[in-house]
């Protein structure tokens, strides 16, 4: 039965049991995109269509999947929600999901999927090739398509770089009333506090969130935009963030605002990196489709796009990033495998609820 | 002739009920299964309880946010009733300069999804906003405004965003009393004020608590607003535990206490409010007002000024502002597409939702009781909850019928019959929003029908007129406010929807709010005021509509 019929016959069983009110609200029931169906089996035969549940924004992706139907002549077909409803939809679909791919950001979220069992293990010689080893996993369930860099951002006017270390260095007093963070909601600082655990332990790691803590210059921020703007404006001296939102920043206010990234050196622990990345899922209709465009997404040219669309750094090192991005320098990443950020995520909620850290 | 009657609900009580009422107790029971089936999923969980989860909330996280709450929904109420309720008595009742344009535009902050609102406020009013720019700008780097507080700033922004729901509801009451009530009082000696306090108020309070009970509720569910905030709530720790502690069945559990604890409060305010009936005598508003003295007159155009202007101009002009910078990158043609899928949607549930709201306020009119009673009840609990969890609560339920019906279809058509897959389409998601907006429709429906005497209902049924063609030849034409109340602010808030339009949607069926939510969830703020202010646009042509309607 074909994927269309499917939606027809779901479309009319649900209706049987509506009130008769509702019958105009049932012609809406077919989905717009219904394509040609493919068989529900899994096979390796081309596809024309795939299937993408992407926690990553529509803007970031729709232009590139715009680029691969127009080379490959595959329609991409995705749907966008948070991280943790969509790995809740593949649970729940089980071996019914439309789903081909999973595109997701933050390793503790991959990890998390790859966790659940809703990734399956890929065995792809082009993709081992274009991604290096540490920003996959050692399975192969998952394979990083960007990084992102978390790293401390400076006022120019009222900060001597030299006096800049790594993370834990912000915890001193010269930095009292001086340091603005964003939430410990957001999980770019949960995966960055997983890396100190990591790095000092538990116990030196609380004490380095309590100092933070203890140095804000206010309450923490929604959004790393607004930080950096904080900065800007005086507000604070100091504070982390991703270094695309200061990029974007440079990007409509120029590149000489009075602001600047300060990369934390190797002893210090290294710079913090996450990444963005996918997968294909355990009951992928399409595996073959799946796995193609995963490829596709690793290739020189869809990796300028897909990292240079966000100012992020591109997952495949042969691929130069945006001159603007490439104007902040050289760093040294930290060592940790990104996927311990997933293991050790939980630990530090904990700790910077304990801390005090909101 | 206008008066109303209250007291002791004697006669209402011992009527005996209607031949053939059994029927309408399955109406009401239908109802809540589909409404209720998410919660069931939720307080399933209640019984493999996450222990390592609940250690660390219950040390760190549940003390701080049941405080941050408690407050939060104390004081939101209490300033929605008195905002709400002092507006729908001056518009409704009195006279005084700009009377006629506050009264249809104090319901606009209803199209300003409180998010929105709230980065908003956030853009003019903090440190790096408008305003305090400005300020340094002006008069060097010490001006500025003091911080208000994450408590404050969010109950002052639901305060703003949510009064409108007790204003509509409040000012329908008002305005069908009339002037009368107030006018036995000062022919019994009270003055305009106390007779305000004493006779109107009282009169109108079941449709303040409808109002607020609304009002209560979505607080409690609010993720989008106090998140601008940093406001630490319960249902930010419902969050908490599921995205940074990776424990779905801990988030579930805490949104079943969530749950429990609104059943309660709901029973009670039941029990308190059932003493008491109220129906109005004969049919039509008094339409004379209350003219005010010429100072408290200026007041009262003052008092609606400023509220109109932090609730909806200033925010509005914001977002415009925003959008101006942002059009040229933003705007493409599937905008249309986007605010269309918006209005259909509205438009789709309000028709079901006020439906399946007015089935159960007429099966539990029809059989009053705690069976049908209770299943109203169960049925409408779904708006205290935030939506995510409701969403996959929800989306399980869907799943697990869908695969019951495949296990079934196979076992009579074979083993090769294609899977029964009822998630992404748009009956599905409609149900979904019908189990989260239910009582949004119902508040304002029940309220409505309450106010039609019982004798009315005998009087029909005495000519013959009974069941289903005395709810559609007696109760529809008397409901017409009611009902077009109901499909206002379900329409209003399926259009602001997040979490259920997420998960529910069909391929490609994105929205204003999705749009937001895509720009927003990157920090984009500014690039999604034109989603925001598209789905403000949009919500103001049924708020106009309505006002039209209702005069």
């Amino acid at each position: 039965m074909t994927l269309k019929k499917r939606f027809r016959k779901t479309a009319s069983m649900a209706c049987i049991g509506l009130a008769a009110t509702l019958a105009s609200a049932c012609g809406g029931g077919e989905p717009e995109t219904a394509a040609p169906g493919e068989p529900a089996v899994p096979t390796d035969a081309p596809a024309d269509r795939v299937v993408v549940y992407s926690a990553r924004a529509e803007h970031l992706i729709k232009p590139i999947f715009d680029r691969y139907s127009e080379e490959t002549g595959v329609e991409v077909a995705y749907t966008t929600d948070k991280e943790q409803p969509l790995i809740q939809r593949l649970l729940a679909e089980g071996e019914n999901t439309d789903a081909d791919v999973l595109l997701t950001v933050d390793a503790g979220n991959l990890w998390y999927a790859a966790e659940q069992g809703v990734l399956r293990p890929v065995d792809s010689p082009v993709l081992e090739q274009n991604i290096p080893a540490h920003l996959q996993d050692s399975e192969n369930r998952w394979f990083a398509l960007s990084v992102r860099a978390r790293t401390i951002v400076y006022s120019t006017e009222r900060v001597d770089p030299a006096a800049l270390g790594g993370y834990a260095d912000l915890a001193d007093d010269a930095w009292q009333g001086r340091l603005c963070l964003r939430t410990s909601k957001k999980v770019y600082n949960q995966s960055l506090v997983a890396m100190l655990i990591a790095r000092y332990g538990e116990e030196r790691t609380e004490e380095i969130v309590r100092g933070w803590v203890d140095n804000l210059a206010t309450d923490v921020f929604s959004n790393d935009t607004r930080l950096v703007e904080a900065i800007l404006a005086g507000q604070c001296d100091v504070g982390i963030v991703n270094t695309y939102y200061f990029g974007r920043l440079q990007k409509e206010r120029g590149a000489d605002i009075p602001a600047a990234l300060h990369w934390p050196s190797g002893e210090t622990g290294g710079v913090h990196i996450n990444v963005s990345g996918g997968g294909v899922t355990k009951h992928a209709p399409r595996p073959g489709a799946a796995v193609a465009l995963l490829e596709w997404l690793s290739s020189p040219a869809a990796q300028e796009m897909f990292a240079g669309l966000n100012l992020e750094f591109p997952a495949n090192p042969a691929v130069e990033p945006d001159p603007l991005v490439a104007a902040w320098g050289e760093f040294e990443a930290s060592d940790m495998p990104v996927a311990q950020a997933g293991e050790l995520q939980a630990e530090a909620v904990r700790l910077m609820d304990r801390a005090g850290y909101r | 002739m206008s008066t109303v009657r209250a007291g002791p609900a004697v006669a209402a009580r011992a009527r005996p009920p209607a031949a053939g009422g059994r029927g309408w107790i399955v109406v009401a029971a239908l109802v809540a299964v589909v409404t209720a089936t998410p919660l069931a999923v939720a307080v399933g969980a209640l019984f493999a309880p996450d222990r390592e989860v609940w250690a660390h909330l219950a040390e760190y996280v549940l003390p701080r946010v049941l405080v941050n709450t408690v407050w939060l929904v104390v004081a939101v109420s209490a300033l929605t009733a008195v905002i709400g309720a002092s507006l729908a008595w001056l518009t409704a009742a009195c006279e005084f300069p700009g009377r006629r344009f506050f009264n249809w535009a104090l319901l606009l902050p209803l199209a300003v999804p409180g998010y929105v609102l709230a980065f908003a406020l956030a853009g003019l009013f903090e440190y790096t906003g408008t305003v305090q720019t400005a300020l340094r700008a002006a008069f060097g780097d010490q001006a500025g405004l003091p911080g208000l507080g994450a408590r404050a700033a969010s109950i002052l922004t639901l305060t703003l965003a949510l009064f409108p729901y007790v204003y509509l509801i409040a000012r329908h009451a008002f305005a069908t009393q009339g002037v009368r009530g107030l006018e036995v009082a000062q022919s019994v000696g009270m003055t305009p004020a106390r007779g305000f306090r004493r006779v109107a108020l009282p009169m109108a309070r079941p449709w303040i608590a409808t109002g607020v009970a609304l009002v209560a509720m979505e607080t409690l569910a609010d993720f989008g607003t106090v998140s601008v905030f940093n406001y630490d709530t319960f249902t930010t720790a419902i969050y908490q535990a599921w995205f940074s502690l990776f424990s779905l069945d801990a988030a579930l559990q805490l949104a079943s206490v969530l749950v429990l604890l609104v059943a309660v409060a709901v029973i009670t305010e039941r029990r308190f409010r059932g003493r008491a009936r109220f129906e109005a005598v004969g049919s039509g508003g008094d339409r004379r007002r209350l003219r005010l003295a010429p100072r408290a007159a200026w007041l009262a155009t003052c008092y609606c000024s400023l509220v109109f202007l932090v609730a909806f101009l200033l925010p509005v002009l914001q977002l415009l502002a925003w959008t101006v910078q942002t059009f040229g990158a933003e705007f493409d043609p599937r905008y249309l597409a986007f605010a269309g899928r918006s209005v259909f949607l509205g438009l789709a549930a309000a028709l079901l939702i006020v439906t399946l709201a007015l089935l159960l306020a007429y099966a539990v009119r029809m059989r009053p009781g705690p069976l049908a009673g209770g299943f109203a009840r169960a049925a409408t609990l779904g708006y205290a909850i935030p939506g995510a969890v409701l969403a996959v609560g929800f989306f399980v339920a869907v799943v697990r019928v869908g695969d019951g019906l495949t296990a079934a279809a196979r076992a009579v058509f074979g083993p090769d019959t294609a899977a029964v897959v009822l998630t992404g389409t748009v009956i599905t998601m409609l149900l979904a929003y019908a189990a989260r907006f239910l009582a949004v429709g119902h508040g304002p429906v029940e309220s409505a029908m309450q106010r039609i005497r019982p004798s009315l209902d005998d009087a029909a049924r005495g000519m013959g007129v009974a069941g289903f063609a005395l709810l559609a030849r007696v109760h529809l034409p008397i409901l017409g406010t009611g009902l077009a109340t109901a499909a206002l602010l379900v329409f209003v808030d399926v259009m602001k929807e997040l979490p259920i339009t997420l998960m529910t949607r069909p391929f490609g069926w994105d929205t204003l709010s999705v749009r937001v939510f895509q720009l927003t969830s990157e920090g984009h703020w500014e690039r999604a005021s034109l989603s925001a202010l598209s789905i403000v646009l949009v919500g103001l042509v049924p708020v106009l509509l309505l006002n039209r309607r209702s005069g």
